[in-house]
């Protein structure tokens, strides 16, 4: 019963963790974007999120969202590398995290509207 | 909580420029030094930065940022004709120190606007992190 209640916020809800992650990533870039050799990382996020909400992926609960994501991570081409071989492009790294904080909050805004929507349902219609 | 390891990892990133930034006072304030009575005048230091597992080291996108060592500069520093100079060696000249300055400054531009930018994605991580919080309250 509960289960049908808050199946609706469980896309959403896989959606704002896969961001964090991202977030994550794209934190570990900017703070290396310095560091002789490091490699940037992105994630393919349409490819981890369909991974995460497959129905495959609710059958192993076992396997942690990170190890989950690990496939969809992908480490990204840079239009120029530095001397010291480090690919972290500061222009897109900013752009992206940019983009990655916008959709977090788009994805935290929908989960606050159905979390209204239920709570608003389950209201006495005397209380209003 | 994935997104707190932001703070780790641009934590570390902080403060692995503002030793970069200490690096860089310190050869700008001995960019005039002359040898002393050793001989040996002051070499130019740079931080050399590493990327490290933050934390647990069990998630391996969690990659900060650590100083594992400081290299001295070794190139023989700038030579100058002064025989009324009292450091003067026996042929006259004076050894300065090897900085540039003008490489120190753009590593002290780079280091700051990196500091800058670490200090951003922490303000952000805050926030939304905040937003979070406050998921189901209005």
């Amino acid at each position: 019963m509960m289960n049908r209640l808050t199946d609706a916020m469980n896309f959403q809800a896989q959606a704002l963790t896969l961001r964090a992650e991202r977030q994550r990533l794209l934190a570990s870039n900017i703070a290396n974007a310095d560091t002789p050799g490091y490699q940037s990382k992105d994630m393919d996020f349409a490819k981890a999120l369909r991974a995460a909400t497959s129905p495959a992926a609710g059958t192993d609960s076992n396997q942690t969202l990170t190890q989950r994501t690990q496939s969809a991570l992908q480490s990204s081409l840079s239009a120029m590398t530095s001397m010291d071989s480090n690919t972290v492009d500061m222009d897109r790294e900013r752009a992206s995290f940019a983009d990655n904080t916008v959709k977090y909050e788009a994805s935290l805004r929908f989960l606050n509207g159905s979390i209204r929507t239920m709570l608003d349902a389950m209201k006495s219609p005397n209380a209003a | 909580m994935s997104m707190f390891s932001i703070f780790h990892i641009s934590g570390s990133a902080v403060s692995a420029q503002s030793q970069r930034l200490n690096a860089v006072a310190s050869n700008m304030a001995n960019a005039d030094t002359v040898a002393g009575p050793d001989g040996q005048a002051y070499k130019a230091r740079q931080v050399v930065f590493q990327s490290v597992l933050a934390q647990n080291g069990t998630d391996q996108t969690d990659v900060g940022v650590q100083v594992v060592g400081v290299q001295e500069n070794q190139t023989p520093g700038r030579r100058v004709h002064d025989p009324s100079h009292q450091l003067a060696d026996a042929d006259g000249y004076v050894t300065y120190s090897n900085v540039n300055s003008v490489e120190e400054m753009v590593n002290m531009i780079s280091a700051s606007r990196s500091y800058q930018n670490n200090l951003e994605v922490m303000g952000t991580a805050k926030s939304l992190l905040l937003k979070t919080l406050q998921m189901g309250q209005g």
